[in-house]
């Protein structure tokens, strides 16, 4: 599996540590409540598909990336810096 | 009275030369990491040339020569390799003092790049990483950034706690090469 960063171009998977959905992007307010807590934390998609990952480029760059993937297919569609991603 | 001596990272390791490849430890005098503020790159490159007359590089690239080297170090940040750094970059990066905590080490001669081709995940190969790129990746499993800065040598930095593990690394692939002629 290979990944292009957007900073050092296309690296082997070796390279990058994997954190999860990139649900965290969206984290609530503190104060947002109960509901949408238990959401964020408890409540994740499982898709058999397109899906958006987080990557540290941990023996690179040092970038947060969002990875965006197809669990069937197994490609890797499109990578963005999670900073662009966020804003 | 204790006398302490300083001592450098590869102390006791490095000079090695096996085949046609040597490796021998670098003369970096300081190194200093430059972080530049948001929206700060500019000044800070423009600073960073009339002070040291470097430009802060583009990713994956090195400014400079030997002496006072700019090397790109990953996501908004450069290491700045030789001179001590002036006052003047403090107005528009965050300056870190990284002496004595990286290693570096030098590699020369035909099949340099078969060394590395054994043990790091890029193209290293002089039509594809030529004379001023640089990379942020891994020799074996140690982060590391690797530069060439010339035809036929490349400069690799390590954090200084994984030196052995780094001379150790290089040893084995560069008696793999030579082993084979």
């Amino acid at each position: 599996m290979r990944i292009t960063c957007p900073h050092c171009g296309e690296r082997d998977r070796r390279e990058f540590y994997y954190r999860g959905a990139a649900v965290d992007l969206d984290r609530p307010a503190p104060d947002a409540g109960e509901k949408a807590w238990d959401s964020f934390v408890y409540l994740h998609d499982n898709p058999a598909g397109e899906t958006r990952d987080l990557w540290y480029h941990e023996g690179g760059c040092g970038a947060w990336l969002v990875v965006t993937r197809n669990t069937v297919t197994h490609a890797v569609l499109k990578t963005e810096l999670a900073s662009q991603a966020r804003s | 009275m204790v006398e302490l001596l300083a001592t450098s990272p590869c102390e006791g390791l490095l000079p090695l030369c096996i085949g046609q490849v040597t490796l021998r430890e670098e003369e970096v005098g300081h190194l200093t990491s430059l972080a530049p503020y948001r929206g700060q790159s500019d000044a800070l490159s423009q600073t960073l040339h009339s002070a040291h007359g470097v430009a802060f590089p583009a990713p994956n690239r090195v400014t400079g020569k030997a002496g006072a080297r700019a090397i790109w170090f990953g996501r908004d940040q450069a290491l700045l390799m030789g001179p001590e750094p002036d006052q003047s970059l403090r107005a528009h990066a965050a300056i870190a003092d990284l002496s004595d905590g990286w290693a570096a080490v030098r590699l020369e001669g035909d099949g340099a790049e078969d060394v590395l081709a054994r043990l790091v995940p890029v193209d290293l190969r002089r039509e594809h990483f030529k004379r001023g790129h640089t990379i942020r990746s891994q020799i074996f499993h140690l982060n590391a950034s690797i530069s060439r800065v010339d035809d036929n040598g490349f400069v690799m930095l390590v954090f200084r706690s994984m030196a052995a593990s780094l001379v150790h690394d290089l040893k084995t692939a560069m008696e793999g090469v030579a082993a084979r002629g």
